[in-house]
């Protein structure tokens, strides 16, 4: 199981593409810096191809940075700083794309 | 658990020297060891002491310094990367002709075989691109 960790908003879409196909069940993202736009509402449908048991995650500071904390999907969940190496550690590795 | 970190992006233009820093004191907060930070390609910019932050901005490269000498960090500059840069310790100003060396305190120039023993050894090496 792995983490990916997205650093990139959704106008890298061929990055995105690029993570969406590497991603296999029971894999997370995390979203940081300014990947955290794409837990925004409006791009919901950026994640509709992965899996159920694929969770995503947002990080807080940089939600809370770019003031769209309360204006994400449902789909994402938000992870602080402390739940990000929680998870680095929990999955068995980490793939950044970037 | 052991975690080593490699940043590779420039500390003036993108977030990643900001957020591994929080990444590090986090990990370090919730008892895990922190093998080695390796700085690559313009991240090595952090280590350069002539950096003087504007006031009322963080000052990041002294937050890595005093993180670094809380906790006996290992922070390596890759010294190709950093050298090409003009970010050089003494014994590089001595070898390249220069007036003096301008690295900062607890960071070190070295080599990818640092970077090849923190994967080696590290339970998890997170990277924080540009």
């Amino acid at each position: 199981m792995t983490l990916h960790i997205l650093n990139k908003s959704p106008s890298a879409d061929a990055l995105i593409k690029r993570m969406l196909c590497a991603i296999e069940d029971g894999d997370a993202i995390i979203m940081i810096e300014d990947g955290v736009l794409g837990a925004l509402d409006a791009h919901q449908g950026l994640f509709s191809s992965i899996p159920d048991n694929v969770a995503l995650f947002a990080l807080e500071a940089d939600l809370e940075a770019r003031g769209i904390t309360s204006r994400i999907s449902e789909q994402v969940s938000i992870a602080d700083d402390k739940q990000f190496v929680v998870l680095c550690s929990d999955m068995d590795k980490t793939v950044s794309w970037y | 658990m052991k975690f080593s970190l490699v940043i590779q992006a420039s500390p003036f233009s993108h977030q990643s020297t900001a957020t591994a820093f929080r990444f590090a004191q986090t990990l370090l907060d919730e008892g895990h060891e922190l093998f080695r930070v390796f700085f690559y390609a313009e991240a090595t910019l952090i280590a350069n002491n002539q950096i003087c932050s504007p006031q009322g901005e963080a000052d990041l490269p002294q937050q890595w310094q005093t993180l670094a000498e809380e906790h006996q960090l290992d922070l390596v500059v890759c010294i190709a990367a950093a050298v090409k840069r003009g970010v050089i310790d003494d014994n590089e100003a001595k070898r390249y002709e220069k007036a003096s060396g301008n690295l900062r305190e607890t960071f070190e120039l070295s080599g990818l075989g640092q970077l090849a023993e923190a994967i080696a050894v590290s339970d998890r090496v997170i990277t924080f691109g540009a």
